[in-house]
């Protein structure tokens, strides 16, 4: 019996070339843990990992999840039921996850594991003050007084049917004022009064930290939101083995376990990964032995330099990864961007189109773009290289177009009148003169690079937007500097770099 | 050697050149006379092709300019801009190097010293520098010499001393006239100053609104202004027939 077990883990393990499985989560706290408990529970069984944590949201990750560039991630029965597959709030929770089962399957061959065991439901929540001043108790309460408040809420709930429009139909419900907040800022926001009206997740650690109030769903709006592992159809069928460990999973979490999980995450600031295996090992999914061998459980707050410290070699491999991003995309749009430059002084009718054209492009809110990204190239590196190039083109080709144009009208006319063919003015005249306006535009370029890159985090890409996604959706502010810092820092060095460049192009004394 | 026969030119509404002829002899030192807008600088530039008539003939040495590829003809004519042109990227030496450069010349190098040499510019001390370190008129010396180097038969200047101080203008006109005497060349020059034609031109030709009111030496000119135009002109001038032709 024990032999068979044992050759059954060595085959497992032994037939190592076996792809990984990748493993994503959206970008809030409970998400990261769940996705990291599937990641170190499919690790213990023998399975390779690749980890992409903080999708975008709902859309990005669903969509990965289709196109095949993902295999897992944690999902709620209600978001796919309203958000992904557009029905009415309908019944129980069983019959909820009856219907995403059977729809996901046949529809986009995606399959739902069976539920961890809570519900995580939208909870509209208000300061305890208010709550007790207007005698607020349920969401109908909350209709009545809506038109004197204002709320902070997270731009998924404000575009999702399941969000605001749908809760505005049910209960007749207007706000004075919605402003759109980021899931890390919310909760400091109503603390303070800037808001008085917030969404959060009724198993957020910090509801019960910040003393709110969270309003009964009266009229029974939002849907039961199972929590569930979704897994692509291909994972069932390439690698049984690890849905059958996700399965391990299911019916062990109840409500009252992962609030204390999240408020470990979210309100102590221990880390994910520490607190994933903790909640494993408690469980008796993974042997205590492993949880033993790491000498960094549950320290308390770190300072800011320490952490830092003890987190350098991840930071030196994000920001590897960010400069390869950076690198590659203006190399890429360089290639673009200057031959473009150059047609439209030949074209100078169509120029000013062109070049406003271009210009759109980076109008474009950056998570869109990578949205658009997705079902034509999927998540990861490449998607994100295309939109850092599109982004990058506008300064390279205005500045080319402009230095070449406006390059010293007196020294090309000279030339031309001494016989100077169009392709030596070029090369000889207007090029030189307009090197350094070009090199402005390409480090005008490139430092945008550096602060767009972050984005690629969203789109699974990685780079130094890795923590600071991460750490805006665990409110970890130490976690977002560790990508911010060294991306700040990377954005003066390569402006101080090019800078050097530009002077070294410039022409003459 | 250079030649107009009826050349009209419009830029939209305005005749720029209108049915103008001119015959320039080899040697000759041209000078063309006129208020802005006369249309000396349109006629000038009709001989390298910078500007193409509407109507009319152009020569160069007997060939006609709408025939010959343009750039080669530029490469065969000097030019000097008013403002110099010289490329603010490249030292002295190698603006004055240019048009060497372009027509393949082996000697380049010496022959751009020596050009320097005839402009009155020490190659040791000049050759090397850029073009901002230079004053104005020897920004003017360089591309006179930028134009001489390659010894064409023709050289066209667009008001080559009109950005100079008065001083400097002077000398750069002294060194124009002991240049002509030492270079074979037939040069032609635009100005609005009267005093400066009469002083370095062999010819002078006075243009209004697009057309030529006489041709004459500075002698014949301030003895026979052949019109009413031209007496005003030279009166306005206030020139002194004695002074202004010393030689």
């Amino acid at each position: 019996m024990i032999a068979a077990i044992a050759l059954a883990a060595l085959l497992q393990t032994g037939a190592a070339p076996a792809r990984p499985v990748v493993v994503a989560s959206k970008p809030f706290g409970e998400s990261y843990l769940l996705a990291e408990m599937f990641s170190q529970l499919l690790e213990a069984r023998g399975f390779r990992v690749d980890r992409r944590p903080g999708l975008g949201a709902t859309d990005i990750a669903f969509r990965a999840l289709r196109g095949g560039a993902i295999d897992v991630y944690p999902e709620y029965t209600g978001t796919g039921l309203l958000a992904i597959l557009g029905e009415q709030p309908l019944g129980t929770a069983a019959a909820v996850y009856q219907r995403v089962s059977r729809e996901f399957r046949t529809r986009f061959n995606v399959r739902w594991l069976p539920p961890l065991g809570f519900e995580n439901s939208y909870a509209i929540a208000v300061r305890r003050a208010t709550a007790d001043s207007l005698h607020l108790a349920t969401l109908s309460d909350l209709a009545r007084v809506g038109q004197s408040l204002r709320a902070g809420l997270t731009p998924d709930f404000i575009g999702r049917a399941d969000g605001l429009p749908g809760l505005q139909r049910a209960y007749g419900l207007a706000f004075r004022e919605v402003r759109t907040l980021v899931p890390a800022v919310k909760y400091q926001g109503l603390a303070t009064g800037q808001v008085d009206v917030i969404d959060g997740y009724s198993t957020d650690g910090l509801i019960a930290r910040y003393d709110l109030v969270v309003l009964r769903d009266d009229r029974h709006f939002f849907p039961p939101y199972e929590a569930a592992a979704l897994a692509a159809g291909r994972l069932a069928t390439e690698l049984p083995g690890a849905v059958a460990a996700l399965t391990e999973l299911s019916g062990r979490l109840d409500e009252a376990r992962m609030r204390a999980l999240n408020k470990r995450v979210e309100v102590d600031g221990t880390a994910v990964r520490v607190v994933a295996r903790d909640a494993l090992t408690s469980l008796g999914l993974v042997g205590a032995g492993i949880a033993a061998a790491s000498p960094s459980a549950d320290v308390p707050r770190q300072g800011l330099m320490s952490y830092l410290n003890g987190e350098r070699d991840a930071i030196a491999r994000l920001t590897a990864r960010h400069i390869e991003l950076v690198a590659l995309s203006l190399l890429a749009a360089l290639l673009i961007a200057l031959p473009l430059g150059l047609l439209l002084e030949r074209q100078a009718r169509h120029a000013e189109g062109v070049i406003r054209a271009v210009g759109v492009l980076q109008t474009l809110p950056g998570i869109a773009l990578l949205a658009f990204m997705i079902p034509l190239l999927g998540i990861g590196v490449v998607p994100a290289l295309v939109a850092l190039v599109l982004y990058s083109l506008y300064p390279i080709v205005r500045n080319t177009y402009t230095g070449v144009r406006d390059a010293d009208p007196a020294a090309v006319a000279a030339a031309r009148a001494l016989g100077m063919t169009d392709a030596q003015i070029l090369g000889h005249v207007r090029l030189p003169l307009a090197a350094p306006v070009i090199m402005a535009g390409i480090r005008t370029a490139a430092v945008i690079d550096v602060g767009t890159a972050t984005l690629a985090a969203f789109i699974g890409a990685g780079g130094l937007g890795e923590p600071i996604v991460a750490g805006l959706a665990l409110s970890d502010t130490r976690m977002i500097l560790s990508g911010a810092i060294p991306a700040a820092l990377l954005a003066i060095g390569v402006d101080a770099g090019l800078g050097v460049v530009e002077r070294w192009t410039r022409p003459g004394p | 050697m250079l030649t107009a026969d009826h050349v009209s030119k419009r830029f939209g509404a305005v005749a720029a050149l209108d049915d103008v002829s001119l015959d320039v002899l080899a040697g000759a030192s041209v000078a063309l006379v006129g208020e802005s807008g006369s249309g000396k600088t349109t006629l000038l530039r009709c001989f390298n092709r910078l500007v193409d008539p509407d109507s009319g003939t152009v020569r160069v040495d007997g060939e006609d300019v709408s025939t010959t590829d343009p750039v080669r003809l530029r490469r065969r004519i000097g030019y000097v801009p008013q403002d110099g042109g010289l490329l603010p990227h490249w030292r002295v030496q190698r603006n004055v190097e240019l048009v060497l450069r372009l027509t393949e010349r082996a000697d380049a190098g010496d022959r751009a010293r020596d050009a320097l040499v005839l402009v009155g510019l020490d190659p040791a001390q000049f050759a090397e520098r850029w073009p901002t370190e230079l004053s104005g008129g020897q920004r003017q010396r360089v591309a006179i010499a930028r134009a001489l180097a390659s010894e064409p038969k023709v050289v066209l200047l667009d008001e080559p001393f009109g950005a100079l101080d008065a001083i400097t203008r002077a000398e750069l006109q002294d060194a124009f006239i002991a240049l002509r005497e030492r270079v074979s060349m037939t040069s032609v020059l635009v100005t609005h100053d009267l005093h400066e034609a009469l002083l370095i031109a062999t010819h002078v030709v006075v243009m209004r609104r697009g057309r030529i009111e006489q041709v004459a030496s500075p002698r014949e000119l301030l003895d026979a202004p052949a019109t009413e135009y031209v007496r005003t002109l030279l009166h306005r001038a206030r020139v002194d027939r004695h002074a202004a032709v010393a030689s």
